[in-house]
Order: C-alpha cells, then sequence, then structure tokens
C-alpha cells in the first residue's frame, strides 16, 4: 500500500463521515454555515458601495484651508472627514448667480427680449470679474494667477473651440456663446437659435452645452421661447486652483442684494468616482455575458434531483458567499483590494468554478437509489474526494505560481483565488452537501408517493457515466417499463403543431408580462441611477412653482445706455438684475473713490419685491445633473476621479456656491493693477482704479548692495513684519536697509550720498539685478499715499527706486532718505515694467484707454544724474498688445508682449534689431544676460531660446503646463518654473530636460540661483537647497515653527548667498554659512 | 449524415466561429484602444467599436478557419479531442482567454519581459488547462508565428502601429496572445463539432 493509496483512503474515509454528518443534521449545519458567511462578510460593510454618484462633504467658509496631502489621523480614531478628503482638490468652482428680468414688460416687446438685456448684463460682470484683484495674506495677484489655467480642448471637440476657454482661466458664462463680445451679442439676431445650436436633438443625460455655459438646469435658466415666468437665470461660473473669499465679498460690495438674506457659509467639498465609460462597458458586459454562459452551461449539468433550479441557486450561492467571504477576510486581515471588484468578478468566478459542485451532484445521484439518503451522500462524497482534493491542490498550485509573477495586481488577484478557493471548499463541503441532501431527500419521497402505489421494490439504477437532457427519462428508470409516470415534464412529448406549442409556451410562462414588467423596473432602474439630479429638478421646479415669483409689479429703473439692443429703444422697460443693482451715478464718476461706508449707500433705495432669493436658490448647483462638472472638466481632458479601484479614491473637487446676499462685505475695494499676464479684457473702470492701494508686498527686490555682504553676526534669520494695513506701521523700506547696514558695521552715512550721485565708473550698479521685479511697495511713513495712480512696476538698483504707476508717472526715490528724487508725467499711460541699467531707466507702458486698441510704447530714459531724469528715446509701437515682460542686459533691451513676440532693441538708439516669433501665447518670462543669451517662456508653458547676435531661435521646448512663471539660466542650464508648480531644468546646449522638482502649491515661482551649482528652492515653511548638476536635495531649511508653515513664495538671492524670502506676511533673511563652505 | 446536412453544418460552424471571431475582435481592440496600445487613425477612435473596419472580418475569418481546421486535425490524426468536453469548459476557457488579454492591456507590469513572460505562462496554464492535446499545442504554436509574422508585415508597411514596440515592430507579448487566442478558438470548433455528426471517411 503506497503512501498515496493510504492518503486517498483516509481521504475518502473523512469525506464519508462527513457525509454522513451532513446528511443527519442538514439544519444545523446550514445555520452554521450561514453564520460564518455572515461573519466573514462583516468587514465588507466598512467598504464603500459602488456607485458612481459624488459623494459631498462640507466645510465651514472660515478659515479653509486645503487638507493635507499625508493620512495624519490614526487609524483607530474616528475621524469626521471622509477618507477622500486627503490633498488639495482638482479645483474650486465659484459661481455667481446672476437672476434678472424685464420690468415692466409691454405688450409690444417681443419674446427675445424677457433675456435680451439681462443676458447682456454677464458681459459687465465677466469683465469686473477678470479685473479682479485678489489679495490674501501673502499679495495681490490677479485673477489669472489663482484660476485654474486650462489648456486645449480635446481634440474631438473642435467646434466647441470658440465657445469654451482655451489656454486661460476657465471661466464659463453666457456670453462665451457670443465669444465674450457683447457688440456680437448684440448684432446676434438669434438668441435663443445661438444658444440652442449645440443642444442635442435627442435625448441626453450629460450636461449640455447650454448647461454648461448657464450654470443652472435648463429648466431654470428660463431661456427658451416658451417660458412662462420671464425670469432669466444663469450663473458664471469660475474655476479656481486656490480658495479665494474676497472675490466674493468684493462682489457683494458691487451687487448689494439688499432683499436677500441667503447665507453661503460653507464649503462643499465634491468627490468624484470614476465613472465607467461605454468603452470600458463593452468588455465588462461581455465578461458577464461569457461567466453567464458558463454558469448556465454548468448548471444545465445538474440533473437527476428534485428541483434543477434549487441546486444551481444553491452552487451559485455557494461561489459567490464564497467570493464575498475571500474579500471579507482579506479586508479582515488588512487587505483592502484594490483592484475593480466589478472587473475581476468574473474571473475569479470561473478561476474558482462551478465544477467541483457538479462532480459532488452526479457523484451522489449516481449511487444506489434505494440506500438510505445519508449513506448515499456519504458513499458519493468519498468516491469522488480523491478527484475533489487532487483539482483542489492542483488549482492552488496554479496560484501560487501566479503569485510568483511578482506583478502586484496579479498577487493580488491569486490572494483572492486563494482564500476564494479555500472558503468555496468550506462551503461546497458544509453548505452544498447539505443542500443536497436534502434534495435527495425530498426527492427520495416524491418517488416513494408516487411509487406506493404501484410497486414496492425497485432495482438500483446504474450509474449513469454521463447524464444529458435527452436522457433523463430513460435513464433512470430504464428497467421498469410498467411504471408509467405522467412527469409534468412530459409535455413537450406531446406532438403539438408549432404554433400552438409556441403559444402554449407563452401562456404557461407569462413571458410577455414578465418582459413587460422586467423592462419596466430596469428602465425605471436606470432612470433614477443616472440621473437622480433630473428627479430632484422636477421636484424643486414643481416647488418653485408655487412659490411668488413673477407676478407682483415691477419698479422702474432707468436703462444704462448701452445695454438695450438697437432694435428696441424702447425707454420704458428696464432690466433689474438684483444681484447687479448698482447706482448709475456711483458708476460713472471716474476718480472718485467711494466713501468707506460705500456699501451701505450703495444700496438702491427701492425695494425689490421681484426677484426674490428663497431658499430654493440656496443650492441651485445640486440641481444640476452630477455629471456636470466632469463633463467639463472632461473637455479639456482632466479626470475628476482617479481611482484606485475598490475604495481609495484620490480626486475631490470642492466648490463653493455664491449668491450675493444681504449684507455686503466692509472689506475695501481693492485696486487693481493690471495683470502682468493677461490684461484682456478693458482697463478696469476707473471705479475702482483710483483706489488708495491696500498695501501687500508682493516680492521685494533687495537690491544687490555691493557692501551688504558678510554680515558680521551669523544669525541665521531675520524678519521685518511687513503688516498690510495702511494705518499700520507699513513696511518701512528704508528702515530695513538702514538696519542692514548697522548690523554691517557701516555706517549709513555714504548710501545717501555718494549712490545717487555716482554716474561715474567708480562703483557701477552691478548688472545682477536687471529682473524686473513686479513689486507693490508699500507706502512708508514718508511717502504720500497718492493720488498718482496705484504702482505698477517698481525697480531698485542702489539706493535708488524707481516706480512706475498707473497714471504713466515715473518717479525715482531715495530708498534711504524717503525722498521723491524726480519724476516725470509725459505720457498718461500706465507704466507696466521697469528696467533700471546703466544709468537708464526703460519704462513700457501702456497706451491709449482702451487695451485692445493699445500701442505700447517703450520710452527710454536717461537718468544721467539721479536727480534729473530726461527722457531721451521713445519707440512709438514697440508691440501690438501691452508689455509683459522687458529685460535687458549687454546693451540689449528685450521685450515681450502679449502679440506672441518678442523684440530685441538695442539700448543705446532704441534701434529693433530683431522681432523673434516662435510662441504660441503672451510672452510671461523673459531671461538675457551677459552672454548675449536669451531665453523666453510663455503662456503656451514652451520656453525657446534664442541667438541675440541671430535673432534665430535655437531650441524649443514644452515645459510646463500653464504659464511659464520665471526662467533664469547658468551657464549650463536653464530653470524655468510654471504654474503648474514644477520647477524643471533644461541642458542649455542641447535642450533636452534633466529633472524636475515638484514644487509644493503656490510655491512653484519661487527659486533662486546661488551659483552655477547651487539652488535654492522654496517650500511650505522652509527652503530647499540643491545641487543643480544632479538634482540632489542637499539641505531643507525650515524657517519658522511647523506650526506657521507658510508657503515661501518668492526668494531672492543676495550676492553673499545671503537669501531673502517672502513667507507669509512676513520677510524673511536667511543666510547660511553652510551653504558658503559647500560653495567654497 | 448525407453530404448535404454535412456542408450545412460546416457553413453553420464557420458562421458560428466567424461572428465570435468578429465579437472578441471589436472587444478585446476595445481593452487596448483604451490603454493606447494599438493607434488607429484619429476619426476612427471616435466610433464606438474604435478599430478600423477590417480588423474584425479579418479577426473573424481567422476564427472560422482556425476553429474548423482544429478538429479536421485531430480526425486527420486519428486522435479525436475528449479532454473536457463540454460548453462549461468552453466558457471557462473563453473567460480566461479574455481574461489574458485583460491582463496584457490593464495591468501595470514593471517591464516587458515580465509582461511576456507571465503572458507566456498564462497562455501555457491555458493550453493545459483546456486542451492538453499535442495537435492543439503544435497548431498553436504554428498560428501564433504565422499571425506574428502577418501582423510585424502590416505594421512594416505602416497600416497600424503599436506604441511603445519592443519586439521588432510590434509588442512582444503578441505571440502569446495569437497563441491562446488559437487555443481559444480550437476549443469552441471541437465543441461545435462534437455536436455534429463525423463526416464518415469512406465516401
Amino acid at each position: 500500500m503506497t503512501l498515496t493509496e493510504r492518503l486517498r483512503e483516509k481521504i475518502s474515509q473523512a469525506f464519508y463521515n462527513h457525509g454522513l454528518l451532513c446528511a443527519s443534521y442538514p439544519i444545523p449545519i446550514i445555520l452554521f454555515t450561514g453564520l460564518c458567511i455572515v461573519a466573514c462578510c462583516c468587514p465588507l460593510l466598512k467598504l464603500p458601495l459602488p456607485g458612481t454618484g459624488p459623494v459631498e462633504f462640507t466645510t465651514p467658509v472660515k478659515d479653509y484651508s486645503p487638507p493635507p496631502v499625508a493620512l495624519d489621523h490614526k487609524p483607530g480614531e474616528p475621524s469626521e472627514r471622509p477618507e477622500w478628503y486627503v490633498g488639495a482638490p482638482v479645483a474650486y468652482i465659484q459661481q455667481i448667480f446672476v437672476k434678472s428680468s424685464v420690468s415692466p414688460w409691454h405688450k409690444n416687446l417681443l419674446a427675445v427680449d424677457v433675456f435680451r438685456s439681462p443676458l447682456s448684463r454677464a458681459f459687465q460682470l465677466v469683465e469686473e470679474i477678470r479685473n479682479h484683484v485678489l489679495r490674501d495674506s501673502s499679495g495681490t495677484r490677479g485673477l489669472e494667477e489663482v484660476c485654474l489655467q486650462v489648456t486645449d480642448l480635446l481634440p474631438g471637440l473642435r467646434k466647441l473651440r470658440n465657445l469654451l476657454p482655451e489656454h486661460g482661466c476657465l471661466l464659463l458664462s453666457p456670453g462665451n456663446f457670443w465669444q465674450n463680445d457683447r457688440e456680437r451679442f448684440h448684432a446676434d439676431p438669434d438668441i435663443i437659435g445661438t444658444i440652442h445650436q449645440h443642444e442635442p436633438k435627442t435625448l441626453q443625460t450629460s450636461a449640455t452645452l447650454k448647461d454648461l455655459l448657464f450654470g443652472v438646469p435648463g429648466k431654470y435658466s428660463g431661456v427658451g421661447l416658451y417660458t412662462r415666468k420671464r425670469m432669466v437665470s444663469y450663473t458664471i461660473t469660475l474655476v479656481f486652483r486656490r480658495y479665494h473669499a474676497n472675490l466674493r465679498a468684493r462682489l457683494m460690495l458691487l451687487h448689494p442684494s439688499p432683499n436677500c438674506s441667503l447665507r453661503a457659509e460653507s464649503l462643499v467639498h465634491v468627490h468624484f468616482k470614476e465613472e465607467i465609460g461605454i468603452a470600458e462597458l463593452i468588455p465588462l458586459v461581455t465578461t458577464y455575458i461569457i461567466l453567464f454562459a458558463y454558469i448556465y452551461f454548468s448548471t444545465r449539468k445538474i440533473d437527476m434531483v428534485k428541483s434543477k433550479w434549487g441546486l444551481a441557486l444553491a452552487a451559485v450561492v455557494t461561489v459567490l458567499s464564497s467570493l464575498l467571504m475571500s474579500v471579507g477576510l482579506c479586508t479582515l486581515f488588512g487587505l483592502t483590494p484594490t483592484l475593480n471588484g466589478g472587473e475581476i468578478f468574473p474571473y475569479l468566478v470561473v478561476v474558482i468554478g462551478l465544477e467541483n459542485v457538479l462532480v459532488l451532484t452526479k457523484s451522489v445521484v449516481s449511487t444506489p437509489v434505494d440506500l438510505e439518503v445519508k449513506l448515499r451522500i456519504a458513499q458519493g462524497l468519498s468516491s469522488e474526494s480523491w478527484s475533489i482534493m487532487k483539482n483542489m491542490a492542483t488549482e492552488l498550485g496554479i496560484i501560487l505560481i501566479g503569485y510568483f509573477t511578482l506583478v502586484p495586481a496579479i498577487q493580488e488577484f491569486c490572494l483572492f483565488a486563494v482564500v476564494g478557493l479555500v472558503s468555496d471548499f468550506f462551503l461546497q463541503m458544509l453548505f452544498f452537501t447539505t443542500v443536497l441532501s436534502i434534495d435527495i431527500r425530498r426527492m427520495e419521497l416524491a418517488d416513494l408517493n408516487k411509487r406506493l402505489p404501484s410497486e414496492a421494490c425497485l432495482p438500483p439504477a446504474k450509474p449513469v457515466g454521463r447524464p444529458a437532457r435527452f436522457e433523463r427519462q430513460l435513464a433512470v428508470r430504464p428497467s421498469t417499463p410498467h411504471t408509467i409516470t405522467l412527469q409534468p415534464s412530459s409535455f413537450r412529448n406531446l406532438r403539438l403543431p408549432k404554433r400552438l406549442r409556441v403559444i402554449y409556451f407563452l401562456a404557461r410562462t407569462r413571458l410577455a408580462q414578465r418582459l413587460i414588467m422586467a423592462g419596466t423596473v430596469v428602465w425605471i432602474g436606470i432612470l433614477v441611477y443616472t440621473d437622480p439630479a433630473g428627479l430632484r429638478t422636477y421636484l424643486a421646479a414643481q416647488v418653485t412653482e408655487q412659490s411668488p415669483l413673477g407676478d407682483g409689479a415691477l419698479t422702474p429703473m432707468p436703462v444704462p445706455s448701452g445695454v438695450l439692443p438697437a432694435s428696441h429703444p424702447d425707454p420704458a422697460f428696464s432690466i433689474f438684475p438684483p444681484d447687479a443693482p448698482k447706482l448709475p451715478e456711483n458708476q460713472t464718476l471716474p476718480g472718485e473713490p467711494p466713501e468707506p461706508g460705500g456699501p451701505a449707500e450703495g444700496a438702491p433705495d427701492s425695494p425689490v419685491p421681484e426677484v426674490t432669493w428663497g431658499p430654493e436658490d440656496e443650492e441651485l448647483w445640486r440641481t444640476l445633473s452630477f455629471r456636470h462638472w466632469p463633463t467639463l472638466f472632461s473637455y479639456y481632458n482632466i479626470t475628476l476621479a482617479k481611482s484606485g479601484v475598490g475604495s481609495v479614491f484620490e480626486a475631490q473637487e470642492s466648490w463653493e456656491r455664491l449668491s450675493d446676499s444681504g449684507k455686503g462685505g466692509l472689506e475695501e475695494p481693492g485696486d487693481s493693477p493690471p495683470l502682468r499676464h493677461r490684461p484682456r479684457g478693458p482697463q478696469p473702470p476707473a471705479l475702482f482704479g483710483d483706489q488708495p492701494d491696500l498695501t501687500c508686498l508682493i516680492d521685494t527686490n533687495f537690491s544687490a548692495q555691493p557692501r551688504l555682504s558678510e554680515p558680521t553676526q551669523p544669525e541665521p534669520r531675520h524678519r521685518a513684519g511687513c503688516s498690510r494695513a495702511r494705518e499700520g506701521p507699513g513696511y518701512d523700506f528704508s528702515r530695513l536697509v538702514q538696519r542692514v547696514y548697522q548690523e554691517d558695521g557701516l555706517a549709513p552715512s555714504h548710501s545717501p550720498a555718494l549712490r545717487p550721485a555716482s554716474p561715474g565708473p567708480g562703483s557701477p550698479p552691478t548688472p545682477e539685478d536687471e529682473g524686473g521685479y513686479p513689486e507693490k511697495g508699500s507706502p512708508s511713513l514718508a511717502w504720500a499715499p497718492s493720488a498718482d495712480g496705484s504702482i505698477w512696476s517698481l525697480e531698485l538698483q542702489g539706493s535708488l527706486i524707481v516706480v512706475g504707476r498707473s497714471s504713466g508717472r515715473l518717479e525715482v526715490w531715495d530708498a534711504i532718505e524717503g525722498t521723491l528724487r524726480c519724476s516725470s508725467e509725459e505720457v498718461s499711460s500706465g507704466i507696466t515694467a521697469l528696467v533700471f541699467l546703466d544709468k537708464r531707466i526703460v519704462a513700457a507702458r501702456l497706451n491709449g484707454s482702451a487695451w485692445r486698441s493699445s500701442s505700447p510704447a517703450s520710452p527710454v530714459y536717461s537718468s544721467s544724474d539721479a536727480v534729473a531724469c530726461r527722457l531721451t528715446h521713445t519707440v512709438p509701437c514697440a508691440h501690438q498688445k501691452p508689455i509683459t515682460a522687458l529685460k535687458a542686459a549687454a546693451g540689449r533691451l528685450v521685450t515681450g508682449s502679449q502679440d506672441h513676440t518678442l523684440r530685441v532693441f538695442r539700448l543705446e538708439d532704441s534701434c529693433c534689431l530683431f522681432t523673434l516669433q516662435g510662441h504660441s501665447g503672451a510672452i510671461t518670462a523673459v531671461y538675457i544676460d551677459q552672454t548675449m543669451v536669451l531665453a523666453s517662456g510663455g503662456q503656451d508653458g514652451a520656453i525657446c531660446l534664442w541667438d541675440v547676435l541671430t535673432g534665430s531661435r535655437v531650441s524649443h521646448m514644452f515645459a510646463h503646463r500653464g504659464d511659464v512663471t520665471s526662467l533664469t539660466c547658468t551657464t549650463s542650464c536653464v530653470i524655468s518654473s510654471g504654474l503648474d508648480d514644477l520647477i524643471s531644468i533644461w541642458d542649455r546646449s542641447t535642450g533636452i530636460k534633466l529633472y524636475s522638482i515638484q514644487q509644493d502649491l503656490g510655491c512653484g515661482a519661487s527659486l533662486g540661483v546661488i551659483s552655477d551649482n547651487l539652488l535654492v528652492t522654496g517650500g511650505q515653511g522652509c527652503v530647499s537647497f540643491w545641487d543643480l548638476n544632479y538634482g540632489d536635495l542637499l539641505q531643507t531649511v525650515y524657517l519658522g515653527k511647523n506650526s506657521e508653515a507658510q508657503p515661501t513664495r518668492q526668494i531672492l538671492v543676495l550676492d553673499n548667498a545671503a537669501i531673502v524670502c517672502n513667507f507669509g506676511s512676513e520677510l524673511s533673511l536667511v543666510y547660511v554659512p553652510s551653504v558658503l563652505e559647500k560653495l567654497d | 449524415g448525407p453530404p448535404g446536412s454535412w456542408h450545412h453544418h460546416l457553413v453553420q460552424r464557420s458562421l458560428v466561429l466567424f461572428s465570435v471571431g468578429v465579437v472578441l475582435a471589436l472587444v478585446l481592440n476595445l481593452l487596448q484602444v483604451q490603454r493606447n496600445v494599438t493607434l488607429f487613425p484619429e476619426e476612427v477612435i471616435a466610433t464606438i467599436f474604435s478599430s478600423a473596419w477590417w480588423v474584425p472580418p479579418c479577426c473573424g475569418t481567422a476564427a472560422a478557419v482556425v476553429g474548423l481546421l482544429y478538429p479536421c486535425i485531430d480526425s486527420r490524426l486519428g486522435e479525436p479531442h475528449k479532454f473536457k468536453r463540454e460548453w462549461a469548459s468552453v466558457m471557462r476557457c473563453v473567460a480566461v482567454f479574455v481574461g489574458i488579454n485583460h491582463a496584457s492591456a490593464k495591468l501595470d507590469f514593471a517591464n516587458n519581459v515580465q509582461l511576456s513572460l507571465t503572458l507566456a505562462a498564462l497562455s501555457l496554464g491555458l493550453w493545459w488547462t483546456f486542451d492538453r492535446s499535442r495537435s492543439g499545442l503544435g497548431l498553436g504554436i504554428t498560428i501564433a508565428f504565422l499571425a506574428t509574422l502577418i501582423t510585424q508585415l502590416l505594421v512594416y508597411n505602416g497600416v497600424y502601429q503599436y506604441t511603445s514596440p519592443d519586439f521588432l515592430y510590434i509588442r512582444s507579448w503578441l505571440p502569446c496572445i495569437f497563441f491562446s487566442g488559437g487555443v481559444t478558438v480550437g476549443n469552441i470548433g471541437r465543441q461545435l463539432a462534437m455536436g455534429v455528426p463525423e463526416k464518415p471517411h469512406s465516401d
């Protein structure tokens, strides 16, 4: 007796005993198995339910900050935050909801007039938003810098190219239908046609273009020929990359809405899970079809039992619950499934298989029927025990081999399959065997009942090798011809005509009724599943119709001219957007700053009874289709959902609804220096053009003082506070400089006199500060908060500060004494950029009142004596569009403009040498140095290297998603930073990217080059030093306590390896001796 | 049976095999296109069945040929295939084949060698689990070789292309896919031939 045979006998014996046990106590065993299944599936309750609906989480607006990237809460500790609330969201969405109607309504007005003038308000609002300047503790930024920059639309959406923004802010309004062009809107004869031209003809569940641009569901917008309410609603949708609250405050100020009591105090974070597209669905459906075919063909073989369907069901239940148990057990032991359960499920079923179940059934039913039931079960089990164990071992072996492929996904699959196989075996042995025994017993009873009258004893049926369907009746009783029992299934043996059989079949199964019922259920299910918002829209609409909207008489208001289309010169009707009830007189007075208490006065006296804000407006965005935002973002190939399969989802989206509500914010109206990157809209209205600025430092140019070096104190950091309020102490520039001087042990004596009056070659200003630093210098105590316009540009050399103002005034200040040395005011066009080099000041202006038709000139001033500046040259029309970047070195002046070109001028005579073309977006960054290397970066995210001597393009790199924000070069590489918060280092000669550094959010542009091989970047509360050649992180220096980690937004490197960082609202001066040692 | 019925069955079988090939080609290509493994011209991608028009018919024809060839070779060799001859097993085989395709398209492997080795092991496992006949192995390898050669020629002539080819012009796992496809279709073909009385050799 070999070992195998002994083993075989043992197994067979064990199975026999087990079969006896199962057949003897069926009910307790089934109960026990059920308990086991439930216990093992318990951990599954923690897993999220499948489904693709968005999940929401609400946080208060106040003190909002993006959640940290890392999960820091303890696993056991119950957390209020959902698991997906991790890291910065994809975008913040702010919707400005506008409701307006025409009042009074005249009989002779056309139906189109209901929405013609309300819609025209959108253009104005969009302009206001575009020109808005956002302020926070770290500085003043244009909308362009904080909004979500989008690049190209997907290639398949060419027809939407004019309607959705590209290469810029994602800002949507109904005005997009007319390319945000008011003239185009007024010239449009068929507004409804324009709006509906892209509406799909067929039923569509996802968001249409109209929904996207209007930002409200189609029913709500009120734009349609058959609208009864004459109320137009739309939203302006803004997508931010970072959260900013003060646009809302500003809009509340501009458009106080007295009768509105809405409060928007919470931020709703919406988390989208991955949606399954049709392309993914087809393979999935195919695998499921194959699975069902497999199950069908398998269970069809179950035969000679009392209830075929019952046993088939038991078999399927066995496999399914073994899978559930497998997942449950794995979860229990800490293995969270990352695979997409729906996708791998069919494969798991196929791997585990129904084979054993079938073999068991076949073996049991082929035992002699005259035996006792439990003996039959036991015999059947034991006769197949060996093959079952052998199969199981083989499968386990195969799966174990799969485990050693070391592919994580396959390993996980194998793990589930192994646990599934084992639990399947467990269930087969306990659950299925017991069910089988019950079934066999029932069959026996039935047979006995049938057989008793005629026959007492039956010869045992022969075991049937491979039963097939047509053998069924014959196989059971082949040797008992005299017991003819009419089985129910013998119906089909009757010879009926085919038609009749079909009809009988239909009648018997009630097929038609069942099909219709099933179809209805499926249809309702699809309806509810795909568009739950649609149902809610319907309900909300029902509620709205009953609310008292759209009936009362309207108070007439004067119409601002230009709002009405020329074809309807009827002066008697006015538009009445309650969001925008601005007083015309307030609006049209330029240069008059509103009083601090302005918002209270700004409210119209007349009550607005008509357009009310009810609770139904409170959360209007909820009525949008839940595919609204995914659809919008998918146009730009941004997926909102990155799903690890199963439970881990990373993407989230937050948005805030803004409905202009009650008391306007009391924040001071902001000034808007032109956004250097995007002065796209018309010039900011004079209403907020002349405000004294809220002073806040966004960047500081500590001029490279030649004597500033070697601070004797090795004090690592030195801070100077910078307050943003005017009435505060202010940022006293001169005091700081003086203090540095004192620390240096240098008398400040030489600076005031010597420096300005140093035209000679004695101490030529070092050229390394040729960068134009967009600084908003705060008016220090000595500086008049002038009415001369805000500061748009600033440049510092030696102890002279050159200031360019929006009024076109050029001022030269003495930084140490704080006195105005000279000023020049020839042209009244704002100075957008300044360069101060070799006793010359170059100022780029924007001429003309309108941006579009402006011809910016770049006059060159010569300040040979610091006290006097005189205009030496003027280049009348340097660029077609405003100049955004200005740099000078080596006797050359380079200007970059929004017209996608760069120009190179000779500094002596302002002669234009080259016009460099090669970018497909506005120029945002320019670098030129003494070695005549010119690099430029644009809004298209590309970097070009040029040869200044020949004007030819040397290389062209696609560097960033979004704008290139800064560029600098060393002898061997080019360093660029972009809006995508990446710093990329490129080989200068080949244009190949060497590596890139991912920056913290908001710290994208904070970098400085200390030497040819040392780079410093800013991070969240720290600065890091990198080896430029290898990309290694050398050291990270923390600037403060961890609790007050603020992003380091700007970095400036002084020539003694000290670093000045703009760190929150403070300045940090970091002096790192160790870095110097490394340098040596 | 009479010759007419025999031809009737032959046509029926080849039709079934053809449609199986077409469906599998569409579905599996969809899997690959999702992962940007194959690149067809842009307009084609826009359609739901995102392969070029000629791909499904070619696959269908190939499936019909292979599916008829397997039982034919079996009967020529005189060793009819008896191992696991049932539809449930065939379905299981198809599911595993789809799974192999799924793995090749969707899983992230460390490198192509690992991917190809894993898929080769999976295809051999497929053959061993569902076929286990020498003729099946030989035929599968032949099919894999020929099909790989044809795709090489197609790609070489620029009809379509693979992203990041690592085996001359194609992906190195392609032979494995062809092999397992051959075994699967052969399995279906044998099962289809089972239900039909064998053509007597005497006439």
